[in-house]
């Protein structure tokens, strides 16, 4: 029986000093993330500790790799917040964790939460602007925030998922039945751009913002040459049970519908992999060129090649892995959470095989299309026309009375998945069930105490000779079943450790 | 296996996409609404598109 996925997502957001282009985007970031939290109380600083991200999961550590060391000392703004999340800055973007969830439903939550967080921390940011000198007050400008990829001139970031799994499955294996499915599930849960990476006039619209950036099947790169399949190996977690699959092939997305079926059938089939459920996988003859080719292609309809001298399309592929979950799920295999995800699976899936533009309101990359189109419609405008560049951006924009996606939502035009109220609660809340409730609970009511907190540890110092270490190896171990009643009895860090320790 | 911790299911919200797809699905598309929809959205748009769009540079990232 395939292990529990403990999963979240990590995500850069675009960040753009409206009125000052030249303003630092690694300050205006820092002040984004320090302005969440900025109540003058102590902060607990990130635990590097376990942190190595040029660890390979093909057995080997990268010498050289291209990742740059941690910029902690530079004073870059890291915390970790109640709701067990992580809120910092990474390569010149404000970045947001989500807390380990049990769940693509919970998972989904926590990711719209982060929306809502960097909403309000930008909008506090703004206050503490310097001035422009010799402006004589004028305004310092206003920080804008979005949820996308790509900023259309060649730079792109990141929206990452991590899967907590069995450590056991050969990474080889892994690798084979992913590379099809993540191929494909693009045109189910892709958030669209303008545009494209090659020069290509044919190509005005498409389907991800991310796939043109993606250059080689597998490896170890995140900003480079990066891989459909990534090989960090960074557990976060006792190495010898658990792998992190770290999943850097995916947008971000606005759509609650894409986030939760994104994370939902990526579980299912990790599942399936841990399982042994799955057939032998279909080869993509060029699996890179056959990733641009269909986000492309936004009829959906673009074949690509097999190696048998066959081709397929990215509906057909996603047919053949929801088949299988859904056989999966008829043999008690899968998860309870399963039928949920299935049933929107397989009604997205049906959608885009009749007529794609059938999920405008439903999948980001359609709902962006349609609006996109009316105004080029309405306003003869060409596809390069700035102002459709600019509906591009500002359909990820954070905030809610200015992101055209919400402006959506509030007249009634997007499927919601999630409730609004449980959104406002897991900003300030961390979920349950997993080791978040215990590191927020705990970031919450002993902060002063909290010396640095990590993935699976947090360290105390209460004033005892050495700091206190406690270990969260488990992602599973340390929800609320387990840690509720004893934190709520215990008012200080002190006892809490000595209740720990069983003193 | 967990409980999830939810106190409700994620159910989709099917009345919320009728007047869209709906739409979609007829030949005759109801356009006073698609225009309310733009000149709402014209309303909240950053005001300089070009100097916004020229402006929007980011670093790349990951």
């Amino acid at each position: 029986m395939a292990s529990p996925k403990y999963l979240g997502t990590e995500t850069e957001f675009g960040i753009s000093v409206v009125g000052r282009p030249d303003f630092n985007p690694v300050l205006a970031s820092s002040l984004v993330v320090n302005a969440y939290s900025a109540d003058g109380r102590h902060r607990a600083r990130w635990d590097y500790e376990e942190e190595n991200p040029l660890r390979d999961a093909r057995g080997f550590t990268q010498p050289g790799g291209h990742e740059p060391a941690p910029e902690d000392d530079v004073g870059l703004a890291n915390t970790i917040l109640t709701n067990g999340a992580r809120f910092y800055v990474d390569h010149a973007h404000p970045e947001y964790s989500t807390p380990e969830c049990a769940t693509p439903y919970d998972a989904t939550v926590w990711d719209k939460a982060g929306e809502r967080i960097l909403e309000h921390a930008a909008e506090r940011a703004a206050e503490t602007l310097p001035h422009v000198e010799g402006s004589d007050g004028a305004r310092p400008g206003r920080i804008v925030i979005s949820k996308n990829n790509t900023d259309g001139k060649g730079a792109a970031y990141g929206m990452h998922e991590n899967y907590i799994m069995d450590r056991r499955i050969p990474f080889g294996e892994l690798t084979r039945h992913l590379i099809p499915f993540f191929v494909s599930r693009q045109v189910l849960v892709g958030a669209g751009r303008i545009g494209n990476e090659f020069g290509r006039k044919d190509v005005p619209y498409q389907i991800s913002q991310r796939a043109d950036f993606f250059e080689v099947e597998v490896g170890l790169e995140t900003t480079l040459k990066r891989p459909i399949v990534n090989t960090r190996d960074e557990p976060h977690a006792d190495p010898e049970r658990f792998r992190r699959l770290h999943v850097i092939i995916g947008d971000a997305n606005l759509s609650e519908v894409c986030t939760y079926l994104k994370l939902g059938a990526t579980s299912l089939v990790l599942s399936m992999v841990e399982d042994g459920f799955l057939p032998p996988p279909p080869v993509l003859a060029q699996p890179v060129k056959a990733l641009h080719a269909i986000s492309h292609d936004i009829s959906c309809s673009q074949t690509v090649a097999l190696d048998a001298n066959t081709r397929t399309t990215a509906v057909e592929l996603q047919w053949q892995y929801l088949e299988r979950a859904r056989k999966y799920h008829e043999e008690g295999l899968a998860p309870e959470w399963a039928e949920e995800v299935l049933a929107l699976w397989e009604r997205l899936l049906s959608t885009v095989e009749d007529d794609p533009m059938k999920l405008d309101g439903v999948v980001d990359w359609v709902t962006k299309h349609q609006l996109l189109d009316r105004y080029a419609a309405r306003d003869g405008l060409d596809w390069s026309a700035d102002k459709l560049k600019l509906i591009d951006v500002q359909y990820h924009d954070v905030r809610q009375d200015k992101g055209l996606y919400n402006r959506l939502v509030d007249a009634g035009r997007i499927e919601r998945v999630v409730d609004e109220g449980e959104v406002q609660q897991a900003v300030a809340h961390p979920p349950r069930d997993t080791r978040a409730y215990f590191r927020g609970r705990c970031l919450e009511k002993y902060r002063d105490a909290v010396a640095a907190a990590g993935w699976d540890a947090l360290i105390f110092d209460v004033g005892r000779e050495s700091l206190q270490r406690v270990p969260m190896m488990d992602p599973g171990r340390g929800g609320a079943a387990t840690t509720e009643a004893l934190i709520d009895r215990c008012d200080t860090a002190e006892q809490l450790l000595d209740a720990l320790q069983g003193n | 296996m967990s409980d999830g911790g939810q106190v409700r299911k994620g159910r989709p919200k099917q009345d919320e996409e009728n007047t869209e797809t709906t739409e979609e699905a007829t030949e005759e598309v109801d356009t006073s609404d698609v225009d309310d929809l733009l000149d709402e959205i014209d309303e909240v748009l950053e005001e300089n598109a070009e100097e916004f769009v020229k402006n929007y540079v980011q670093k790349g990232g990951e």
